[in-house]
């Protein structure tokens, strides 16, 4: 590693200062811009969050409990492990559609492996969370060296997978599982379930990737303009196929999750996950086209999505208007996103 | 020398004469801050008025305002005699003011004829009238002298012949005024020659036009009247043919200035790079030279004679069917950029936006993109870590602005020295600069070429490829001169006139073109090489 010495100095033309430099300005202004500079820092989304937090506060007593709050963060364990594989995948500029057949598929496989095939039940859980992978892998295969465009490639092993799922029992759940399983979704550690803790570290572990791991922040690169990331030497394909594989399986580790709470296997489980998945990683700021995004904003978009529900739950709002407010919240969020990305520009 | 009096042209109209389209005081500020001071410009009709300026002079302010595309904040414009406030491109249109822009604009799906006409295509019974705008639109192609059929999609066109349709689609609206924003940045040679005749004809037409470029001598080549901004001021109005070409540099830049290129300290007897029998299927074929180190190898010919082909597939961006190369005398096997970076290879690509850089993140992350593994310690990137090794380089290129904001929001020579920073973290054992100063001021210029040539003194060898002949003459040991995919022969910096150059670039390609067969073509490109070494 020679970083070029530095006293080989080139001649310059001349030292004159750089266009556009402006004069400083008054006090006044420096204020006001120096306001507007720190509020800008905020994240939309995160404001957001503390209107609608403050909101429910007053609306319903039930709220504002420390039961109902960690209760949030179990509801929306399983949505949050996949919405970081999500978000990876959309910082890259795809976009994963099969995380909710590759739920039921890898929680079916799971359980088939453990109570029709008879393997032991950790062999069958690992088992479980390979199949995962491997559809990810697939995707990522698709992708990579087939150029399929990701919709598509996603669409197809969506299909794929969510037949395979029905195709095992025929539809039917599995259930029995072993105490200690059902008891990671109904246990906790210092006040807090399992399944929060699990999902904490998760999006922890990930950010780290993303922050400090080149090969995390390549993903940004490739995201942001794929041939500028090749023609630096980054490995696109290689990434691409790593990071669909962690979706899948982060999809089979939520599958887990599900199966866990219900103490039992569906086929159809995960159904209506993947518009969640999608709406957290969009409320949080991340742009579909690629290449912006990140995790911190993503978990404040799963808050959202979990204190709304539980919120108009608890105001017994109808559960079929439900989704019509997550409509309205996700073009909000992103209306007013590009309007304070614009104003920095 | 210089005069200010913008009222005065050289075919001695008088001031009050009102023909025309007359700016008289423009001026526009973005937040407090002045771009365009009080600029006073009068183009009459048939005329050519060549603008200069430094990136960031105002030239484009200058153009938007005129075309309608910005409103200026003071001053007025008015066309023989008539108050004219274009709110926007169309108001410009209506009035007869036509923009072509630097960067075309093309739908590369619809056809030509529907990219000449688009946002006013004539409906017959509700649906598109394509035989009228076929050849309403090959009417204004011939005009341009352009053969492209007006039928085929735009997709698959080379960027001259974009040009062409460019050009006509503004002729289509039929302007008295044209302003043509640095036409030439993406033409080599004969293409901008071609441009040139098309002008000539317009001005014969009674059509004024406004040719802004950074090639000085193309401009004087083209324009009645030179007319330079700097800092968002008027400061120099002349005829063409009084002004020298050092005495523009000299306006532009506000300080003496010599524009001329130093010869090279000799390069090493090392061989740094050698490339043996080079080809690719239907692109260029039978590449063969070696670069020392120490040595600037300049790659000259016409767009499209296959230089970038040949220095992408050297970089490992491409993918070679035959052919050597070695770095350092070690036979290297390239197979993506990589595995090129990694044998020492470095390519500042020739398109800057789409190729090189990032825009949306910081220059400070594009530089060290290619490195993050080499700078990351226990596998972990910090940003301290990248801010000091972008702070080096910034140094070293006297890149001006900030490293910490996205790279898009810097000038065009900044980002130009972002993107050679990128590829000086580590330094190389090759360095490739494809267009290395396109769409860059002056100042920066120096810079650049002040750098390619420290540089090679350390030891680098450095390819430049440029279409730009004054550029890749003045600053090479030797040049090859390519033409339709061929290697023509390379030349010594004594022997490498620009007539010798031209006229090896322009050298015609075999009817039957050895790059269609690749197998035969190898025995058909020696022939060639024989009869012109005869």
């Amino acid at each position: 590693m020679a970083i070029i010495d530095r006293n080989m100095t080139p001649p310059r033309p001349d030292s004159s200062p750089a266009h556009g430099e402006v004069a400083p300005t008054s006090a006044a202004s420096v204020n006001t811009s120096r306001f507007r500079r720190i509020m800008s820092q905020i994240p939309g989304p995160l404001i957001g969050l503390i209107v609608i937090f403050v909101a429910l506060s007053f609306l319903s007593p039930y709220f504002l409990t420390p039961r109902n709050l960690l209760n949030i963060l179990s509801q929306v364990s399983a949505v949050g492990v996949m919405s970081v594989g999500a978000l990876l995948i959309i910082l890259l500029g795809g976009i994963d559609l099969s995380v909710g057949s590759v739920l039921a598929l890898s929680s079916m496989s799971m359980a088939a492996m453990y109570k029709m095939a008879g393997w032991p039940f950790e062999v069958a859980l690992l088992a479980g969370l390979i199949v995962g992978a491997l559809v990810g892998l697939i995707n990522g295969i698709l992708t990579a060296y087939g150029k399929l465009q990701p919709f598509i490639a996603t669409l197809a092993t969506m299909s794929a997978a969510a037949g395979l799922a029905l195709f095992i029992t025929n539809g039917n759940p599995i259930t029995g599982f072993p105490d200690w399983f059902i008891a990671i979704t109904a246990t906790s550690i210092l006040g807090i379930p399992i399944e929060g803790v699990i999902l904490v570290a998760i999006f922890a572990i990930a950010a780290f990737w993303l922050k400090f791991r080149p090969s995390g922040r390549a993903l940004y690169a490739i995201g942001g303009n794929e041939e500028v990331a090749r023609l630096s030497g980054l490995p696109v394909r290689r990434a691409k196929i790593l990071v669909y594989t962690i979706a899948g399986l982060l999809a089979a580790v939520a599958g887990l999750l599900v199966t866990s709470r219900l103490d039992s296997a569906q086929p159809t489980a995960g159904a209506a996950d993947l518009l969640n998945v999608i709406a957290v990683v969009v409320i949080g700021g991340a742009s579909l086209s690629g290449g912006s995004g990140s995790l911190l904003g993503t978990f404040v978009g799963l808050l959202i999505i979990g204190v709304l529900n539980n919120g108009m739950s608890l105001l017994n709002v109808s559960a079929n208007l439900q989704p019509v407010v997550i409509g309205a919240v996700i073009a909000a969020a992103v209306l007013t996103d590009r309007k304070s990305s614009r104003r920095h520009t | 020398m210089v005069q200010t009096l913008a009222h005065t042209t050289h075919d001695g109209q008088a001031d009050g004469d009102s023909a025309g389209l007359i700016c008289t005081g423009l001026s526009k500020s973005y937040w407090g801050v002045p771009v365009l001071k009080d600029v006073d410009i009068t183009l009459r009709p048939g005329n050519v008025i060549g603008l200069i300026g430094e990136n960031g002079a105002g030239k484009s302010t200058t153009s938007s305002i005129i075309a309608g595309i910005v409103e200026a904040n003071g001053g007025s414009m008015t066309i023989d005699g008539i108050p004219y406030e274009p709110a926007r491109p169309s108001d410009a249109l209506k009035n007869g003011v036509a923009l072509i822009h630097q960067e075309i604009r093309m739908v590369p799906e619809l056809s030509v004829a529907e990219n000449i006409f688009i946002g006013r295509l004539p409906r017959r019974r509700g649906v598109i009238d394509r035989n009228r705008i076929n050849d309403e639109a090959r009417e204004y192609l011939e005009l341009v002298g352009s053969q492209t059929d007006p039928r085929r999609p735009v997709a698959g066109l080379s960027i001259a012949a974009q040009q062409e349709i460019e050009i006509a689609r503004a002729l289509s609206r039929e302007p008295k005024y044209i302003i043509f924003d640095e036409p030439s940045a993406s033409l080599g040679q004969a293409e901008t020659q071609h441009v040139f005749a098309q002008i000539a004809a317009l001005r014969q037409r009674g059509v004024g036009i406004v040719y802004i470029s950074h090639r000085l001598e193309e401009i004087k080549e083209v324009a009645d009247t030179i007319v330079c901004l700097r800092d968002g001021a008027l400061v120099g109005n002349w005829p063409a043919s009084e002004i020298t070409k050092d005495e523009m540099v000299k306006a532009m830049v506000g300080r003496d200035f010599v524009f001329s290129h130093r010869a090279p300290k000799p390069a090493t007897s090392e061989v740094a790079l050698s490339v043996t029998g080079l080809s690719k299927a239907g692109v260029f074929a039978g590449i063969d030279f070696d670069v020392h180190r120490g040595e600037i190898f300049g790659f000259a010919g016409l767009v499209g004679a296959g230089r970038t082909e040949v220095v992408r597939t050297i970089a490992g961006a491409d993918q070679a069917d035959a052919g050597e190369i070695k770095v350092h005398g070690e036979v290297v096997q390239i197979r993506n950029p990589r595995s090129g970076i990694d044998a020492g290879i470095a390519m500042v690509p020739e398109d800057r936006k789409g190729q090189g850089l990032n825009l949306d993140r910081t220059g400070a992350e594009n530089i060290t993109l290619p490195w993050e593994k080499e700078l990351s310690s226990a596998g972990i990137i910090t940003k301290k870590k990248v801010t000091s090794t972008a702070n080096k380089l910034r140094d070293f290129l006297d890149i001006r602005g900030r490293l910490d904001i996205p790279v898009g929001s810097l000038s065009g020579g900044n980002q130009q020295k972002v993107l050679l920073a990128k590829w000086l973290v580590n330094e190389p054992k090759i360095l490739i600069l494809d267009e290395p100063t396109r769409g860059v001021d002056v100042g920066a210029k120096m810079t650049i070429y002040e750098t390619i040539r420290a540089l090679a003194e350390t030891g680098v060898g450095v390819i430049v490829v440029s279409s730009e002949l004054e550029e890749v003459l003045g600053l090479s040991h030797r040049v090859l001169v390519m033409s339709g995919g061929l290697q023509r022969a390379i030349l010594d910096r004594a022997d490498a006139t620009p007539e010798a150059v031209m006229a090896l670039a322009l050298s015609n390609v075999p009817k039957e073109s050895p790059l269609e067969s690749p197998i035969d073509g190898e025995a058909e490109y020696q022939t060639t090489i024989r009869t012109q070494e005869n």
